[in-house]
């Protein structure tokens, strides 16, 4: 899998590098439009994450230069300027996902995996784990084919938990990412442990070979046997 | 009172005593000079009586008035020599008015052949009475007159002298800041208005410019701090997933990421609360109030289930109200976490909605709060370390924005009602 990262801000393009490196991604970097021209000219990637605000002008104009030479990587546009309006012009541009700035990595990854899934498995949308498979047409988890009968909170997390397998997640990039923006701000992530409590038991009753382990004060892991 | 009927007011006020005193100096002078004319005319009959007498005796019986105005009558030398002329007012009976009426009397003495004669004239004299009622009620036209002719004045013309007063005033008072309004004065031949006017456009161009001064720094200084909090906190998650980390370690980052997360918060809501005020949201559609709080009660189940808190919804008819969807569901939102975070374990969240009004109560540990400062920023509860204090103040400004009433009391629980206009 080939990412392209279009960002000017040297620390972010290394952070987002760094860690999709970790995913055995092949990973390239663009710190400007022109450049980033160039790259798209000669390879193709599976996935591109672009910022908007660049120096040498704004990353729509390249999506839009995509999308005029029919070039159908994937685009998720990585943006501080989280408004409504800049959010529906790089969708209406082409743009597979919208990420603002500030983000976690766990966050980034799932969009990134989401964005590959789409693009490749062309009609057997599954995620296989050891014995886990995820089928992603039906939101249905099973392990060795018997399903697990999760909620929709604990098949969120299950996701989530598929797309960082074995790096650790953050207690509130969980939460963003399954409770949505408006529970940003809740006393404590503490009602997410009881989330997490029925998910491990039912996957330890149905006999999975994955682990979801505890990491003291910071969060949780996936964990493959 | 309004400025033109207060002018009025103390116009009528003045030009009563001022019409009173006139009067009755008018009066008196007035009488003055009828009392002189009379005595004149009187002197000079006087003078043509004697004459005439001292030809014809015959006049000197004349005793009684009868078709006459004068008598004659002899008198003794003694009193005769100290007399002098001498008028006064008298009553006499007038037969064609069948009354007593007022005349001018003039005594005097004169001397024929050595005998001493007493001669009085009258005439007949102005009716006081009627006078003083003529008088009168020329005055009260007089006054009314000019009372009206001040209203009218003042109506045209004083409203056209003051008309760049009132047109800045009118504007001042639909002025709000924020608002983006442009004062439109009206250029005047007055100095003082001149003045006025430049100095209010001076003043509310300086409040203005630090007002979007203050705005934009806050916007941009929250925008600016997302990057490198974004930096840092994704390199605190790299860092953290080094393997040769042990736990004391993991846990010192893990409270630096937590903090970090807490920083993100408040700008975030910094950004969106300048967003707001910045009139950001233009987009409007007809929110019903009561799917929205159901969805969000179902977002907020698993926080408040944790808590093993209730919410429960009462409706008794459905609440409409054409808004920005996105503010509607960050304002149900922020008071609906409001309530969860602050609410005691084991209690019920309240939800209350019907035509005009949204209400929500939870109860509390802490009496009632200062109405006046729970909406304000950063009036956190001291018991919440990951509260950022924004969340009310978000919600009273989407509140301002559509004019709906936000409040707080207190009846044995926190309450929250949120007033709609119509």
């Amino acid at each position: 899998m080939k990412i392209l990262i279009v960002e000017d801000e040297q620390d972010m393009l290394q952070n987002m590098k760094d860690f999709l490196l970790k995913e055995s991604f092949v990973v390239e970097t663009a710190e400007s439009i022109a450049e980033a021209r160039n790259k798209i000219g000669v390879y193709t990637y599976d996935c591109i994450l672009l910022d908007i605000n660049l120096k040498d002008g704004s990353g729509f104009q390249l999506l839009e230069e995509l999308k005029q030479k029919n070039i159908e990587d994937g685009v998720i546009i990585v943006s501080a300027r989280n408004s409504l309006d800049d959010r529906l012009e790089g969708l209406n541009l082409g743009a597979d996902d919208y990420l603002a700035k500030p983000f976690h990595m766990a966050e980034l990854n799932a969009r990134v995996k989401a964005v590959l899934r789409r693009r490749q498995f062309n009609g057997n949308n599954k995620i296989k784990i050891g014995n886990l498979s995820i089928d992603l047409d039906e939101h249905e988890a099973s392990i060795d084919d018997k399903p697990l009968n999760l909620n929709r909170k604990e098949y969120e997390i299950l996701l989530f938990f598929t797309s960082n397998q074995n790096r650790l997640v953050n207690k509130s990039a969980l939460a963003e990412h399954v409770w949505g923006d408006h529970i940003d701000q809740a006393d404590s992530f503490e009602f997410i442990y009881s989330q997490i409590k029925n998910l491990r038991k039912k996957l330890k009753t149905a006999g999975a070979d994955i682990e979801i382990k505890a990491v003291y004060g910071i969060g949780y892991k996936l964990i493959t046997q | 009172m309004k400025l033109l009927n207060y002018t009025t007011s103390y116009f009528s006020a003045i030009l009563l005593v001022l019409l009173g005193i006139w009067a009755v100096i008018f009066y008196l002078e007035m009488l003055d000079e009828i009392y002189d004319s009379l005595d004149d005319g009187l002197d000079n009959q006087k003078m043509l009586v004697i004459k005439r007498a001292k030809q014809d005796t015959e006049l000197l019986q004349r005793s009684q008035f009868k078709d006459g105005n004068y008598t004659i009558r002899p008198i003794d030398k003694n009193s005769a020599i100290s007399f002098k002329d001498f008028y006064r007012d008298t009553l006499m009976y007038m037969q064609n008015e069948d009354e007593y009426e007022p005349v001018r009397l003039l005594e005097t003495v004169f001397k024929k052949d050595d005998e001493f004669y007493k001669l009085k004239i009258i005439t007949s004299m102005v009716e006081e009475d009627d006078l003083i009622e003529d008088l009168l009620f020329s005055l009260i036209l007089l006054y009314v007159g000019l009372i009206l002719s001040i209203v009218l004045l003042n109506n045209l013309i004083l409203k056209k002298i003051w008309n760049p007063f009132y047109t800045l005033l009118q504007q001042l008072k639909d002025f709000r800041l924020g608002k983006d309004q442009k004062i439109e004065t009206v250029p005047s031949n007055i100095d003082e208005f001149n003045l006025l006017n430049t100095r209010v456009e001076q003043m509310l161009g300086k409040s203005i410019s630090s007002y979007n001064s203050q705005k934009q720094f806050i916007e941009n200084a929250a925008h600016e701090l997302q990057t490198p909090l974004a930096i840092s906190i994704n390199k605190l998650e790299l860092l953290v997933e080094k393997e040769e980390l042990n736990e004391e370690q993991i846990e010192l980052i893990a409270s630096v990421l937590n903090n970090l997360e807490g920083l993100t918060r408040m700008n975030k809501s910094l950004l969106l609360l300048s967003k707001i005020e910045n009139q950001q949201f233009p987009e409007e559609e007809i929110v019903n109030f009561n799917e929205l709080i159901t969805n969000l009660k179902s977002d907020f189940e698993d926080l408040a289930g944790h808590k093993e808190m209730k919410i429960s919804i009462k409706s008794t008819t459905s609440l409409k109200y054409k808004m920005n969807k996105g503010l509607a569901r960050i304002l149900l939102s922020n008071l609906l976490k409001n309530a969860v975070i602050h609410g005691q374990r084991n209690s019920e969240i309240e939800i209350e909605i019907s035509a005009k009004n949204f209400i929500i109560r939870n109860t509390a540990n802490n009496g009632a709060l200062d109405p006046e400062k729970v909406f304000s920023r950063f009036q956190k509860d001291s018991s919440s370390k990951t509260s950022t204090g924004i969340g009310l103040a978000i919600a009273q400004t989407i509140a301002k924005k559509y004019e709906f009433q936000l409040t707080y009391y207190y009846e044995q629980k926190h309450t929250f009602q949120l007033r709609f206009p119509r």
